[in-house]
């Protein structure tokens, strides 16, 4: 072993790999541009490159690679919301987490744990039984259990949340999980960048030089591009990009902050979410607590956080488990949301043929990052949008065929 | 704590104030095309910057008008919704 050891030492095999390049002059022309280096984008990237032989593509990202939402959110992975369209969907996007490690040779870190989200009303319950029955029907793992039950799943919770918020039942939801989030981004990023695709980090998009109904090329702060395609998949700032195109989305911007405390021993097997209390918590796999909850009470542009609303995620979070009250804040954080009316995003086709959506994400987007991406880039690659995108559509508001996933948000924005 | 300062109870704990969001320019709903109504519904003001919302007080259950930047969070001024000019055009 030692010899060996020193044999593969030797022969140069274990020095490290660079996963993505360094930023490179941009072209003059690409077959498809994306416009924002997160998870989707870089998705999108991947899917275009392996499934569809599609190389000349440039990642165009303002900041730095997955800085914005990737970053910032809270990792839930999940399947339980309440129209046939959104379940269908996610429903996928949970069967490509679970192949994830293997299918970028970088290990996500997937733990599929359940998620359990706590009903202290009979309303909530009432609504739990309409998920549990939409979600089987479309073959997830779904249900509605008893206070009993919700004590088995998780041994340590507050049965009566401080006497005001007793826990009636919960919805208990055997697909959730969590994935690491940046190893989602530069998986795919190091996938795609070793077939061509070149990430130009600090590229920022100015504007469009439009041509009838299409784009002809992007303005940036280092250079002007020509494409054939482009996909807008950029997180917070969906709608102002969006309206350099000359595209007016349904979008408005709300902060939505989170926090982490000291690493602790494993005592949360599960997710924990309340939407009674605005809260929902995860452990993560270095033991810390992550709390999250609903967006800020108002809209703003900017990743500032409040006191407010950080004592509000506490006193949930001590409400479930009150052995949390002396522990310390480690990390706390804003990310800026990208809000539609009905909490469902807009994906496919825009009033420019070759402009591409993948916006309005909201506060539910890292769950989707693979299945967005994979039918994005096979939307582009066929110049027609998928059929699983199709309810999607950002005509849809045009048509009143909204699809209301509001109260499937795991903590009631 | 964020102060707001309400035009009939004076400075406040931004904590007691809920907001309605954007105010929307007035539309006729019988001489909207159906395009112009799915606007008005859906679409409200999001620029960075300066915009111009209602807000209530909510203890006295009061409605007002607030001009607040969306970037800074600076609340620049508020008035009673009297005192919105007919033209109603935003900031």
């Amino acid at each position: 072993m030692p010899l060996t050891l020193l044999k593969y030492g030797l022969h140069g095999h274990s020095l490290p790999d660079r996963d993505i390049p360094p930023t490179p002059d941009l072209r003059r022309h690409y077959d498809v541009v994306i416009i924002g280096g997160g998870g989707h984008g870089l998705a999108a990237a991947h899917y275009l490159s392996k499934h569809h032989g599609i190389t000349r593509v440039a990642v165009l990202e303002k900041g730095y690679l997955a800085g914005g939402n990737t970053a910032r959110n809270t990792t839930t992975i999940r399947s339980n919301y309440i129209t046939n369209a959104s379940i269908r969907f996610y429903k996928e996007a949970v069967a490509l987490y679970e192949s994830m490690s293997q299918e970028l040779n970088f290990n996500v870190m997937f733990s599929q744990r359940g998620q359990l989200t706590l009903a202290h009303s009979e309303a909530t319950l009432r609504s739990f039984h309409l998920r549990a029955e939409m979600g089987r029907h479309n073959g997830t793992r779904i249900s509605v259990v008893d206070p009993r039950q919700v004590l088995e799943i998780c041994p340590h919770l507050n049965m009566d949340a401080g006497g005001q918020h007793e826990i009636l039942g919960g919805l208990w939801h055997e697909d959730g999980g969590t994935a690491r989030h940046d190893a989602v981004a530069w998986g795919y990023a190091a996938q795609a960048a070793g077939r061509g695709v070149e990430i130009h980090q600090r590229t920022e998009v100015l504007g469009f030089e439009v041509s009838g109904d299409r784009v002809a090329a992007i303005r940036t702060n280092r250079g002007t591009v020509s494409v054939g395609h482009v996909i807008q998949a950029a997180g917070g700032m969906n709608q102002h990009v969006a309206e350099l195109a000359g595209i007016d989305l349904p979008i408005r911007c709300f902060p939505l902050q989170a926090m982490v405390t000291q690493a602790l021993k494993p005592f949360l097997h599960t997710l924990v979410s309340s939407a009674n209390l605005h809260v929902y918590l995860v452990q993560s796999s270095r033991g810390e607590i992550v709390i999250g909850g609903g967006s800020d009470p108002y809209q703003l542009i900017s990743t500032r956080s409040t006191l407010d609303l950080k004592e509000q995620l506490a006193h949930g979070a001590v409400q479930l488990f009150p052995f949390l009250h002396n522990v310390k804040l480690m990390r706390q954080w804003a990310g800026i949301t990208d809000m539609t009316p009905d909490y469902t995003p807009i994906m496919g086709a825009s009033p420019l043929r070759n402009y591409w959506l993948d916006c309005g994400w909201g506060t539910w987007g890292f769950k989707a990052t693979p299945v967005a991406g994979k039918y994005l880039a096979e939307t582009v690659a066929n110049e027609r949008v998928a059929d699983i995108l199709l309810p999607f559509s950002l005509s849809r508001f045009a048509t009143m065929d909204l699809i209301n996933e509001m109260g499937a948000t795991a903590a009631s924005h | 704590m964020k102060i707001m300062t309400c035009p009939l109870n004076g400075p406040r704990n931004i904590s007691e104030f809920t907001c309605f969001g954007p105010v929307d320019d007035p539309v006729d709903p019988d001489a909207l095309s159906d395009a112009a109504w799915s606007r008005h519904l859906f679409h409200h003001d999001n620029r960075a910057g300066v915009i111009r919302e209602w807000w209530r007080h909510t203890p006295s259950n009061y409605f007002f008008i607030a001009e607040r930047n969306t970037v800074t969070d600076e609340i620049v001024a508020t008035y009673g919704a009297n005192d919105l000019s007919h033209s109603r055009k935003t900031p």
